[in-house]
């Protein structure tokens, strides 16, 4: 029990975060009557926060680089309608499509990122310049036409779509997503093989783990959350693509971030970018390398968002920057540099989104919404502080 | 009643895995001169945040008596209220703004809703007499030197009607003269009835002065020595600070330095298109396999420019010349060709670019080396940490756990933390800029022996410092850099303090 707090004491922030976000959900489930927890209602949910986590991904990293990248919103609205465009006015395949405005999205990272590595321009000017020229363009691209519809169906699916259903039976489970289940039970099998693997390697080291009791407890606790998440999801259509989209960019990210050279560059650039020059790390390497990643996410934001409404709109993409940099700071990333994580920006992410969704379902009025989102934004940035001095 | 203005008893502060303080008790009697002293990380300053309120009552364990009456401060604003004015070694003044509206801020005098200037000026220049500082009220205080801007700040605590007058290293970054001056006025303030405590390290100074002297060691009150009772000297000062007396300040070194020569720089300049002149002109010298070669030089004579424009040169000057590495032709464009090539460079101000604080012990020590843990680009989590605990016991680096924030340790561990990581990375020559720069005596020592060892292996070093006897007391040889150029190479077995300032000073 002793160990219990200790460990909770020394992860408040982390946790902290779970727990808001978990009474947030209770919170609107009790409120909705049982609505906001139905499985239809958390895949339009995961379905929404796609194109947001995405973004948030990359505005994570941005932002422990100490910068900030205001033109990915209009970029990927802009980006989104030229994926249109190729599809419906040059035919292109669609994978040649989202194939380049992927590469389309890294070059206008890259570019964005010019003046602030090798000039030294802020990136809060340098992006806002971007910011104006992306919405220039995006009202220019779809000038003549308005809004564009895809009919394209194999696009649309990603923003949409589910994935099949592989042994689809009448007789066993009938109503459930058998191979979303499946899915599930692998990744609990995959978790809990991980940290058996984890805890041997420690041991192996005579490093500190978890003791016995423990450690058990954590892995039927994640163990019942994975397979919850799984069986509500099973109760609708399952799995959608944006969902196995997101939870690729999220796990790929967590994985670089954390377990990799170039990761920990990133971080030593945000923490301090002269000792990381005389480190030997190249600074400006990882400035263009943060910001093309920034432009490839949104372009992959872009390409979900018109999947899901099926068109490109001249106002695609509007203050998508916001909501990204909101779930990112709610997320706990810090603007002092070097801190903050990918999972978290995805709990942000979520945060952010459950309470857009949460209010729409109970019918807030919309001015309502944004002053409650700005003050979730502000009480967790305070209590990020809060729990930061407490640390140090 | 006692005739103490201040008592502190019991004081106790702990941080997460450091017990700063524990049970401390200091007494201060009205009206004297009350000098503090111990070796760094000794608590001196944790002692005086305790007191000023930075550190809130709720924070720590004990009692504040001031003025005869319990005290619970919970921000500096109360104990300022109360009558305690600090001064800290980083001056709170606003470079921009005059030296009335410092002195001041926060209490302005106002006419209606207006501040009345006249009055300020009035009252601030009745102040400046006080401290016999002789500058216009109206001066900006960007433009005043820092012996001047100390005098200010004593003048802005005078102000607020201070009684008890607490300076945090006031003297470390002032010339001779402007000590004296200061020493002064905290006699004459004395005789107008303000008590005032001290915190030094020169010791010299501290005999000068102080009526009364408090030691502190590792958190705890050593001795309250009386001058009028005890007879206090600089070899008992520092006996109580270290708890041992140091006969030795540098360990012997056994090994002798080879005859092969690791790097030779030939002809080497520098300009700086930023400032837009010459930073180096036409250096020569060579470093030998096993030898500590010490660069010596006054600040600003290109100690630290030649040191970085050697190794990758990273603040983008024109350099031209010849560097000779390990036998080979070379010209390092960035940090990490040096790097890769066995030249290290630890860096002589490891707070502000030498280490990355927020990260902990094991980030910062394979920072430089990440080829060392990780195959393919992905990092060996476990490799990762036993390196770094073989590091931390192989240097002694106190600390809790390798986890710990680099933030949270002492300057000397922080030091070592520093060492470490370029050790990670084996070099053949490391660059060490001011090695023990901000450590005390006892860190200073296990630095000197861990360089030593480091020779002994066969590596090479290059030691820049600003401390002669260090210089001499660590070097094989001594070269001097004034100006920008080499000005003369010593023996340091022969040479004289005397010697290398005459050519530090030459131009």
């Amino acid at each position: 029990m002793n160990e219990l707090l200790t460990v909770l004491r020394k992860n408040v922030r982390e946790y902290g975060m779970y727990i808001a976000l978990a009474a947030i959900m209770a919170v609107f489930t009790i409120l909705s009557h049982g609505v906001f927890i139905s499985s239809r209602n958390i895949a339009n949910l995961l379905n929404q926060t796609g194109y947001i986590a995405v973004l948030a991904v990359g505005m994570t990293l941005v932002i422990v680089i100490r910068h900030i990248d205001l033109s990915v919103g209009f970029l990927s609205g802009f980006l989104g309608a030229i994926a249109a465009i190729s599809l419906t006015q040059w035919h292109w395949p669609v994978w040649l499509c989202i194939l380049f405005v992927l590469v389309l999205g890294t070059c206008a990272g890259l570019l964005t990122a010019l003046p602030v590595a090798s000039l030294g321009i802020p990136a809060f000017v340098a992006s806002l310049a971007g910011w104006l020229i992306y919405r220039g363009a995006l009202m220019l691209v779809t000038a003549a036409t308005g809004t564009i519809i895809i009919p394209n169906e194999s696009f649309n699916a990603l923003g949409n779509g589910y994935i099949p259903d592989l042994f689809a039976s009448e007789t066993f489970l009938p109503g459930l997503h058998k191979t979303t289940l499946l899915l599930g039970a692998i990744a609990i099998v995959v978790f809990i093989a991980g940290q058996f693997a984890d805890r041997r390697r420690k041991l192996q080291y005579k490093f500190e783990v978890l003791s016995g009791g423990l450690f058990v407890a954590k892995l039927v606790f994640m163990s019942v959350v994975l397979g919850f998440i799984t069986w509500i999801l099973a109760g609708y259509n399952g799995m959608s693509w944006t969902i196995v989209i997101m939870l690729a960019v999220v796990l790929i990210y967590d994985f670089i971030t954390r377990r990799t050279v170039i990761g920990r560059h990133i971080y030593a650039v945000g923490g301090n970018p002269e000792a990381a020059e005389l480190s030997g790390i190249n600074v400006k390497n990882i400035t263009f390398a943060v910001f093309g990643s920034m432009g490839f996410l949104a372009a992959l934001s872009g390409i979900l968002f018109t999947a899901r409404l099926k068109s490109a709109t001249p106002q695609a993409g509007t203050l998508f920057e916001m909501d990204a940099i909101a779930a990112a700071y709610i997320g706990g990333v810090s603007a002092a540099g070097g801190i903050g994580s990918i999972s978290g920006s995805l709990v942000g992410a979520l945060v952010y989104m459950s309470l857009m969704n949460g209010m729409n379902l109970l019918g807030t009025d919309i001015s309502l919404q944004y002053v409650i989102r700005g003050l979730v934004l502000l009480l967790a940035v305070i209590f990020d502080v809060m729990t930061r001095k407490r640390k140090a | 009643m006692s005739d103490n203005i201040l008592e502190m008893r019991h004081i106790t502060k702990t941080f997460p895995g450091v017990r700063a303080l524990s049970d401390v008790n200091f007494e201060v009697r009205r009206g004297e001169i009350h000098c503090l002293v111990g070796e760094n990380g000794a608590g001196k300053s944790t002692l005086i945040k305790v007191l000023s309120g930075v550190y809130p009552h709720n924070d720590f364990e004990g009692e504040i008596i001031f003025n005869g009456k319990k005290v619970t401060f919970g921000s500096i604003h109360d104990s300022e209220e109360a009558g305690i004015g600090v001064i800290y070694q980083e001056l709170a003044l606003v470079p921009e703004m005059t030296v009335y509206e410092n002195i001041m801020l926060g209490h302005e005098i106002r006419r209606g809703v207006t501040v009345d200037v006249p009055e300020m000026i009035r009252k601030t220049e009745e102040l400046l007499k006080r401290v016999r500082l002789s500058v216009s009220p109206s001066a900006k205080v960007k433009d005043l030197g820092i012996g001047k801007q100390q005098l200010v700040e004593i003048a802005k605590a005078l102000s607020r009607n201070m009684s008890l007058l607490v300076l945090d290293e006031p003297t470390a970054a002032l010339n001779e003269d402007d000590c004296d001056n200061l020493l002064d006025i905290l006699r004459f303030l004395k005789t107008q009835g303000v008590t005032s405590i001290m915190i030094s390290h020169k010791l010299k100074e501290v005999l000068k002065i102080a009526e009364t002297i408090t030691v502190l060691r590792d958190g705890q009150t050593i001795c309250t020595l009386d001058r009028q009772k005890d007879k206090v000297d600089e070899q008992l000062l520092i006996k109580h600070m270290v708890g041992r007396s140091i006969e030795n300040i540098y360990p012997p070194r056994t090994s002798k330095p080879s005859d092969e020569v690791v790097l030779e720089v030939k002809n080497w300049s520098a300009y700086d298109p930023k400032l837009g002149r010459k930073v180096l002109n036409n250096v020569n010298f060579h470093v030998c396999k096993g030898e500590v070669v010490g660069l010596s030089g006054l600040v600003g004579s290109g100690r630290t420019e030649l040191a970085r424009s050697l190794f990758g040169n990273p603040d983008g000057y024109v350099v031209s010349g010849d560097l000779v590495f390990k036998g080979k032709k070379q010209r390092f464009t960035h940090p990490r060709h040096a790097i890769r090539s066995g030249l290290a460079y630890a860096t002589e101000d490891r707070k502000r670019n030498g280490l990355i604080l927020i990260k902990s012990i094991q980030e910062n020590i394979s920072l430089a080396n990440l080829q060392g843990v990780s195959k393919k680009g992905i990092i060996d989590e476990e490799l990762d940490k036993q390196s770094a605990l073989n590091f931390v016991n192989s240097l002694s680096i106190k600390t809790p756990g390798i986890n710990q924030l680099v933030m949270n340790l002492s300057g000397g561990n922080q030091q070592k933390v520093s060492v470490a990581k370029w050790l990670f990375v084996g070099p053949d020559l490391l660059i060490f800029d001011e090695p023990t720069r901000g450590i005390d005596v006892g860190a200073k020592y296990e630095i000197y022996t861990i360089i030593n060892d480091l020779v002994a292996k066969g590596m090479s070093i290059l030691m820049i410092s600003s401390e002669l006897p260090e210089i001499l007391g660590m070097s094989d040889r001594i070269y001097v850099v004034a100006n920008g150029t080499i000005t003369g190479e010593l023996d340091a077995k022969s040479a004289t303090q005397e010697a290398v300032m005459r050519l530090a000073t030459q131009y």
